[in-house]
């Protein structure tokens, strides 16, 4: 019971920190973000849990291929439902804090428009999906195009936008994160905070699987 | 699991008790009032969450249920 239970008890833990702690703890000083680099532990986190969701479905993905069993394609295609949704949220909320920081909430930014188009592959995956009715076939299929979306969604919202003028930090003449004073007391929140909503998002992922492999059973 | 909710929830809500003891009657109106009543945020956030969190150890339970009826 107790391993069982661990994980989620300790996303519980990690969840209720980062309420409190990300608002309350200290912040350094910063023109312009003020109290919004708070949002760190709310927006920024939500692309990381969504990196973690992508990654743990690349690589079910590839499972898929080399042994090609229910489980492998039912994690693929949950976590990506869990990045979906994350990557959806860090749209919206990187929009409200577009809107009061960098003076509209779309500008054009290369990563925006980068996060816009990855997602939009990924939720080209989702109908891809629901274009086949062998449920084989939807799974090998979709599996191998899953690798692909990876691989081209690292680079539309990691490298490219690095290679040109950016809004974000860490790109074109940017300062990256690190240098936002981004003290140890940040850190402290930053990092359980990425663990948290990782944490959740696989939980939820999880959730699903189980649902539907207790469909496919009844 | 219920055991473990009703320990993290005890522990959770244990600072509030030393919190009241330590200082006068006010003490509570005073700190949620002070630094722009940023607590009462937090406080309102934090229900949310635990709602959340709340909801989704319910629905866990409720498929764990389902996978053990079914394993019969």
């Amino acid at each position: 019971m107790i391993p069982q239970i661990g994980w989620k008890l300790l996303a519980t833990v990690l969840l209720i920190y980062t309420v409190i702690a990300g608002f309350l703890a200290p912040i350094p000083e910063l023109p312009i973000l003020y109290e919004s680099i708070r949002n760190l532990y709310f927006h920024v986190t939500m692309w990381m849990a969504m990196m973690v969701m992508l990654i743990i479905s690349f690589i079910a993905s590839i499972r898929y291929l080399l042994k090609p069993t229910e489980t492998n394609d039912l994690v693929a295609v949950e976590s990506a439902n869990a990045a979906l949704v994350l990557g959806s949220l860090g749209i919206v909320t990187g929009m409200v804090w577009a809107t009061y920081t960098w003076g509209e909430p779309w500008s054009g930014d290369p990563k925006q428009n980068g996060a816009a188009v990855g997602l939009l592959i990924y939720f080209a995956y989702i109908v891809l999906r629901g274009s086949f009715k062998d449920q084989q076939q939807r799974a090998r299929i979709s599996a191998v195009y899953n690798i692909f979306a990876f691989a081209v969604f690292i680079p539309l919202i990691y490298i490219l936008p690095k290679m040109q003028d950016s809004l974000h930090p860490g790109d074109g003449g940017n300062p990256a994160f690190s240098s936002y004073d981004l003290d140890s007391r940040m850190r402290l929140v930053f990092y359980p905070a990425v663990i948290a909503w990782s944490l959740l998002a696989w939980w939820t992922a999880h959730l699903r699987i189980r649902f539907r492999k207790l469909t496919t059973l009844a | 699991m219920k055991k473990y909710i009703f320990a993290l929830v005890m522990a959770l809500t244990s600072g509030f008790a030393f919190a009241q003891e330590a200082q006068n009657p006010d003490a509570l109106a005073t700190v949620m009032r002070s630094n722009g009543k940023i607590y009462v945020v937090v406080a309102v956030a934090l229900t949310v969450m635990l709602g959340l969190i709340a909801y989704l150890f319910s629905l866990d339970k409720k498929i764990t249920k389902l996978e053990k009826d079914l394993k019969k």
